[in-house]
């Protein structure tokens, strides 16, 4: 029995999506969004939001609560860069532990709820450690000013094998330094890692087991499935993807802050979940890229640019159309994403893959009449 | 308490149940014989199903036991109480609409063979060839086997009875707990389900009917027991059980 099999379709969908993210550098140039630190971004949110659909996609409990992992992650990546070594790897291993360990006990405590009361609590345990990182503890988090690597750090492992240098240390893998276009590579190919497991863990039994919790957890119970433990392993993996997440944006850059982890950051993995596709594999990944490319290249539009744009009007209609527009970019970048949330969550409830979906059969009714989707809608008998 | 007689599977020992002031259960004593079926009928608001729930643990009752193989039942979730052996159809059907309806009957087969919890990822479901096979075997014995690709929420009530019932009997239970299972069905429906719950009753497994509707009472239950308010007021082989007047009097009435 192979341990790393997949189907075909998810395998052929693996293949694709490698070729996708590791070809960021060029296809991405058209868009002006074809720079590291925006690539890193692309790269490790698709993290965050993959692991988050493990949970609510799957077992559609809605946690309001994500972002603190990420935090802790980062926090615990931070550390182990001052501690021991700037290895990104060790740095990785234990923000994933970590946050794992809070996962457990925030979602064993959360899930003695489920719907609208499980969102809350999560939500106040998120809040409960912001608060924790902004005031109550900063001697681990250093609060406001964001945790930071400093000259007289220990890192007892690095300091074993060489001297202290000139100027602050950074992150790097065997040797390579965690900076620019490397280092959208290496967050690439742990993208591609954790979509793999996502993908293992999808077709699953354990997969559907979740995928039942959110169809029917009475029938669960009636079935002879403790349905608690399998919601809980559900929301320790989405947490110690979180955490990764959190890792790996230390790593690009070594700094920690409590902003981090607010309740908007939680809230923005729920709308990338949403945006792309509840319950897909791809769709958390396109939703993530979505906000990220609106909060990023949006944001960083002005008038000036948009008179620019609109040059080819006349004078008074490009003076109008301006004041409309930048009313939607610039620093209301977010304006827009919510009017794009807004119409796709009335006219596609399934997010940009049931766009897709609508979009792909259309073509294959044209050609070919008849069932379409993975369902057959044949009537019985 | 085990084992007065040498086969009862289940008893249901001098249990009551109060809703505040309603007595709703009284003194009920059941004994259910190890490959019978068993129904328990009655009129509207009698506490058939008030009992089914307190016997799968749903409810607790105020008084009394429930005790299945030796093991008392009583205070055990539901989910322990099935991997004891004991599988329930609902009156309304419980299923999984969202998925197709091999995979509806792959769940139950997988609770059988991994337990109440089991972390399995390193398995494909495709590559579970054992339990899909059986899944399929199932279908075909109730058939259902042209719609196994079908999203289970698009199934006729009919036939999303027969997947629930398919669901139940994967698992082999030693106890099968049916509520109403006839409830809404247009007669051709409800005689498919009997041909098929007769089918199932050669295979030995023991058997609870809830149910309103005689005719599908006389034609599968080895013994029935009638409960009226609360109560029950006969018990007995089918045959005695229509020849008591008091049960023509509470049930029965002039429509039989």
């Amino acid at each position: 029995m192979n341990i790393f099999y997949l189907p075909r379709r998810d395998a052929i969908t693996l293949a694709v999506f490698a070729l996708v993210v590791l070809t960021m550098p060029v296809w991405l140039v058209p868009f002006g969004a074809a720079y590291p630190g925006l690539m890193q971004k692309f790269a490790i949110f698709a993290i965050f939001a993959v692991g988050y659909n493990v949970l609510f996609g799957l077992t559609g409990y809605l946690s309001f609560g994500h972002a603190a992992f990420l935090g802790v992650g980062s926090y615990t990546a931070v550390w182990t860069f001052k501690l021991m070594t700037m290895n990104v790897i060790p740095a990785m291993i234990f923000a994933v532990i970590v946050s794992g360990l809070f996962a457990l006990a925030i979602g064993f405590v959360s899930l003695r709820r489920s719907g609208i009361y499980f969102s809350i609590l999560t939500l106040a345990f998120a809040q409960m450690c912001y608060n924790l990182a902004y005031s109550v503890l900063t001697p681990i988090t250093n609060g406001e000013t964001a945790l930071q690597l400093t000259m007289n750090d220990p890192r007892v492992l690095d300091l074993m094998f060489s001297e202290r240098g000139a100027g602050l240390p950074s992150p790097s893998l065997l040797g390579q330094g965690m900076s620019g276009i490397e280092a959208f590579y290496v967050v690439a190919v742990v993208l591609l890692i954790a979509f793999y497991i996502a993908q293992k863990i999808f077709v699953s039994p354990f997969g559907m087991m979740l995928r039942a919790i959110k169809s029917n957890q009475t029938r669960m119970h009636y079935t002879g499935f403790n349905t608690r433990p399998y919601a809980l392993t559900a929301f320790v993996i989405s947490g110690m993807y979180a955490g990764l997440a959190g890792s790996l944006l230390a790593a690009t850059d070594p700094l920690a802050g409590a902003e981090r982890m607010q309740w908007t950051a939680s809230g923005e993995v729920v709308l990338m979940t949403i945006l792309g596709g509840v319950g897909t594999l791809i769709g958390p990944v396109i939703g993530a890229w979505l906000i990220k490319y609106f909060e990023n290249i949006f944001s960083g539009f002005n008038d000036a640019m948009l008179h620019h744009t609109f040059s080819w009007l006349p004078q008074g209609a490009q003076d109008v159309v301006v004041a409309i527009t930048s009313k939607f970019v610039g620093e209301g970048w977010q304006l827009s994403l919510g009017l794009i949330f807004v119409l796709v969550v009335v006219f596609l409830p399934g997010g940009v893959m049931e766009g897709i979906r609508r979009f792909s059969s259309l073509f294959r009714n044209r050609r070919e009449p008849g069932p379409t989707g993975a369902l057959k809608t044949s009537p019985a008998e | 308490m085990s084992e007065t007689k040498s086969n009862v599977v289940l008893h249901v020992a001098d249990v009551h149940k109060r809703f505040g002031g309603l007595h709703a259960l009284a003194d009920i004593d059941l004994q259910v014989e190890e490959g019978q079926t068993h129904a328990i009928i009655g009129p509207n608001g009698a506490g058939k199903s008030t009992l089914l729930n307190v016997i799968i643990g749903k409810l607790a009752p105020s008084s009394g036991a429930v005790v299945f193989d030796g093991n008392v039942l009583t205070g055990r979730k539901p989910y322990e109480i099935n991997q004891m052996g004991i599988a329930r159809v609902f009156q309304t059907p419980e299923i999984f609409t969202d998925l197709s309806v091999l995979h509806n009957v792959m769940i139950p087969a997988l609770a059988r063979r991994d337990g109440a919890y089991k972390f399995n990822i390193l398995r494909a479901l495709e590559r579970e060839t054992a339990i899909r096979q059986e899944a399929e075997a199932m279908l075909e014995d109730v058939g259902m086997h042209s719609s196994r690709d079908m999203a289970a929420g698009s199934l006729s009530r009919g036939d999303k009875r027969r997947m629930e019932l398919a669901m139940c009997l994967i698992q082999h239970p030693r106890l099968l707990l049916l509520d109403e299972p006839t409830a809404g069905m247009s007669r051709h429906d409800t005689n498919t389900t009997i041909e098929l719950l007769k089918k199932i009753k050669s295979r030995g497994m023991t058997k609870v009917i809830i149910e309103h509707d005689m005719h599908v009472v006389f034609s599968l239950a080895d013994k029935i027991s009638v409960l009226a308010q609360g109560r029950i007021i006969a018990d007995g082989t089918p045959d005695q059980v229509r020849g008591n007047p008091k049960v023509q009097e509470a049930y029965l009435g002039g429509a039989h």
